[in-house]
């Protein structure tokens, strides 16, 4: 079938979006940059973070779910949408424990250069200062919940090698977690651990064995901003 | 590690779900009740039989209230801690139990005899303190009642003969065994009036669909749970929509607290809602129809399931409906506490069973609902609704009301009234005359709508319910002047941070931080930054959350900063802009 092109406009600048993406992905081809943390590549939309939330009329939607319409006026660069990106980053700052200088992912975290970029010295919120446990009983991977952003990255894009599901969520509210099946410890391979750190935005899935391996200083965010 | 035969009677349990994946909570629900718990190994053999993930089967083990991995006691005592309980004595209640059983929320006695657990409204906010003892409502505790039940638990009594059935309640019901009272107060022309089953069916049939979803679009019918969505759009999109399947979801998670309405029709007129289903199936062309019901209902369960084999022998359900081509049948899913699984898409999630998760949106569930398929969900106020003006016609059905708001609402009138129970009203009545037919007097507030609707003062008491001014899904709970609003807040703030799927980050998070900055004003450490940055939160938190609950969740503080703003800053420090929420000194202690 043919790919139909419809007209879309962000912040002033008219854009031909193909028919079915939505606004982020729309955004992304014509290097429009809308913030995003638990949006992935080719992985279906989960709508978590929130942080792509654009303006469309009076409505604020968020960019990752909702799909590109004919003759749509998006704002992506207002004070409120700023102010209330800002505040998402700080919830999730002081929702979980995350010390960035002794972090294996530190400049390399998607959560921690969205803080740059926005401007966030301190959080406006008090810090909840969660007690959240570290599991180190897999043999390739360690899962840090204290820097976790319950971002479902991984629970939608790593899966066991036959295909099963290993991550999952447990419990709810501010209790979520991710969770990995631990009848199975094998199924989480060396490449698979690999993968799941690379899929993760922040520090919570990290690969044993090696760490540090690229200098700070000369990781992804420490070098452009963008990525 | 889990020993032969458990396994076989998982195995067992299973088999009579038929391995059906969607029947994963009704496997979960029978384990729990059987064991009293699901350990980790139990969900292992679980998501070996049904062929599901381990991760899938702990997400909704442990996503559900009603579902424990450690023992939750042979008796499992659930107290309702709603507002309206508080305000009926549920501290002297809790009391009771603790010092009865020396033991406190959240322990089991020692021989794990009986378990004591606190649980959000259960629906019964016109005769609180009500609790739940594995399933079966007690209403109208007293500490002496606290005595007699826990006497009954210890000697091993069954739960059923611990229940006092009300004299005037006997006669009626003969397929119910409960002490829940329906407290009619006042009849209307829709749903406490003559019910003949069966002829609103057969004239919509006569009608034929396309002319039944008209009549629905003319008379103007809203959504009753809350969202007030136009019910004949609602119809007309799940039938243009194309698919070789339909479903109609009956939604019977009535979660919000303070209502109670749905229990009563469901008690009352099942069958009129179970006719209203068929006929939005005949009018969408689905031929299965499912009732949520909520698991704080399930004493109610055998009530229904009773009346849905009369009416399939009375051939209103099942093959060949009244002698037609029409086939249309109903079955009953549990839910198993999560107030989250009223919101529609995630009561599809649950009825899958899954975690109930809301989906994003689009798509609608209009176009792909339970199982990916077109699906219609209504309140079962909505469908004695639409089945009433099939019988009577839209113009009929318009007369009644306001313009804009057209028909009678249900409402569940509780707390400091004289007479609390359900009233069928004509949209567009004040609050004043509400109050004056509930008898409440020295009214300080109304919450309309439950905590997701709005707080209002007697400076508002002439405004209407309709969905132009106070729109609700049918919670209206009165709070006279001796009344604590702020503590009343605080419990619906804390219902929202529990009730949180966690699923987003400002519902998960926010939540946790509106209820944490409302306690530092409680404590009197609050400035007047502080009110406005409970503001700018509560702002942000309904702006970005993903669905309904934490769309709304900010309104108890919201309104009440609105309309009763004198009473927080009667309480803020006035004398310095800033207060740190830590305390050095507690903390030191603390540590």
């Amino acid at each position: 079938m043919e790919q139909s092109y419809i007209q879309i406009t962000i912040d002033g600048r008219e854009i031909m979006a193909k028919e079915g993406q939505s606004i982020v992905e729309a955004a992304r081809d014509h290097g429009v940059v809308i913030p995003t943390l638990c949006d992935f590549k080719s992985l279906p939309p989960a709508g978590t973070c929130r942080v792509c939330m654009v303006q469309i009329g009076g409505r604020i939607v968020p960019g990752c779910t909702t799909p590109v319409s004919f003759g749509m006026v998006i704002l992506n660069d207002t004070d409120d949408l700023r102010n209330l990106r800002k505040g998402l980053i700080e919830m999730l700052f002081v929702e979980g424990n995350h010390m960035c200088p002794t972090c294996e992912k530190s400049g390399n975290c998607e959560l921690q250069n969205l803080a740059y970029q926005y401007g966030m010295l301190v959080p406006r919120f008090p810090f909840l200062f969660p007690h959240r446990k570290i599991e180190s009983h897999l043999p390739h991977l360690l899962i840090e919940h204290n820097r976790c952003i319950q971002c479902l990255r991984c629970v939608r894009g790593v899966k066991a090698k036959d295909g099963h599901e290993i991550f999952g969520f447990i419990q709810r509210g501010i209790n979520i977690r991710v969770t990995i099946d631990s009848t199975d410890p094998d199924a989480l391979t060396e490449e698979t651990a690999q993968k799941a750190m690379d899929i993760c935005p922040v520090g919570a899935l990290i690969k044993k064995k090696t760490g540090f391996k690229l200098p700070i200083g000369k990781r992804r965010y420490d070098v452009n901003g963008n990525g | 590690m889990i020993s032969p035969e458990m396994r076989l009677q998982i195995a067992e349990i299973v088999t009579q779900y038929h391995f059906e994946q969607t029947e994963l909570l009704a496997v979960l629900s029978a384990v729990q009740k059987k064991w009293r718990f699901i350990s980790a190994d139990m969900i292992a053999v679980i998501a070996e039989e049904m062929d599901l993930p381990v991760v899938h089967v702990e997400g909704t083990a442990s996503f559900y209230h009603f579902f424990s991995t450690q023992h939750a006691g042979k008796y499992t005592v659930y107290i309702n801690q709603s507002a309206t309980a508080e305000m009926a004595g549920l501290k002297e209640i809790i009391y009771a139990f603790e010092s009865e059983l020396g033991i406190t929320i959240g322990d089991n006695s020692s021989d794990n005899q009986i378990g004591l657990r606190t649980t959000s409204c259960i629906g019964m906010a016109d005769q609180e303190p009500a609790i739940l003892i594995n399933g079966t409502v007690f209403t109208s505790i007293t500490p002496s009642r606290v005595s007699e039940l826990v006497a009954g638990m210890k000697s091993n009594s069954l739960v059923r003969d611990l229940v006092r059935i009300p004299l005037e309640a006997q006669k009626c019901y003969p397929t119910l065994h409960t002490e829940v009272r329906n407290n009619i107060r006042l009849k209307g022309p829709v749903f406490f009036c003559d019910y003949i089953p069966g002829i609103a069916l057969k004239k919509a049939m006569e009608l034929g669909s396309l002319d039944v979803i008209e009549w629905i679009k003319k008379s103007g019918l809203r959504g009753r749970g809350g969202a007030g969505f136009p019910t004949g759009q609602k119809w007309a999109s799940c039938l243009a929509s194309e698919s070789d399947q339909r479903f109609v979801i009956c939604n019977g998670d009535e979660g919000e607290p303070g209502t109670f309405k749905d229990r009563v029709l469901l008690t009352e007129l099942p069958e009129m809602i179970f006719e209203g289903m068929t006929l939005a199936g005949y009018s969408v062309e689905a031929k299965e129809g499912i009732l949520y019901l909520r698991a704080e209902y399930s004493y109610l369960r055998e009530h229904l399931e009773v009346l849905l084999e009369s009416m399939r022998s009375r051939h209103l359900l099942g093959r060949r409906i009244l002698g037609t081509r029409f086939s249309f049948d109903i079955r009953i899913k549990e839910g198993a506490g999560a107030y989250i699984c009223g919101e529609e898409s995630a009561l599809i999630e649950s009825a899958e069973g899954k975690r109930g998760q809301p989906r994003n949106r689009p798509p609608f569930p209009v176009t792909s609902g339970y199982l990916r398929r077109p699906t219609v969900v209504n309140n079962p106020e909505t469908l004695g609704c639409a089945l009433r003006i099939i019988l009577n016609g839209p113009e009929w059905f318009r007369s009644l009301g306001t313009p804009a708001s057209a028909g009678v609402k249900l409402l569940s009138i509780a707390g400091d009234c004289r007479m609390p129970g359900i009233y069928e009203i004509e949209w567009g009545k004040t609050i004043r005359e509400i109050l004056d037919l509930c008898g409440a007097d020295r009214t300080l507030a109304v919450q309309i709508g439950g905590p997701s609707g709005t707080c209002i003062s007697e400076k508002e008491f002439d405004r209407r319910i309709c969905y132009s001014d106070l729109s609700t899904g049918g919670a209206f709970t009165v709070f006279s002047r001796d009344r604590d609003l702020l503590s009343i807040v605080h419990n619906y703030m804390k219902f929202f941070r529990d009730e949180s799927c966690g699923f987003c980050v400002p519902c998960r998070a926010g939540n946790v931080l509106l209820v944490k900055a409302l306690e530092k004003i409680m404590s009197g450490n609050g400035t007047l930054t502080d009110l406005d940055k409970i503001q700018e939160l509560g702002i942000m938190v309904k702006k970005t959350s993903r669905c309904g609950l934490g769309q709304t969740s900010p309104h108890p503080l919201l309104s009440t900063l609105n309309s009763f703003s004198e009473i927080y800053r009667d309480i803020v420090r006035k004398d310095v802009d800033y207060l740190s929420q830590f305390n050095l000194e507690s903390a030191v202690e603390d540590s």
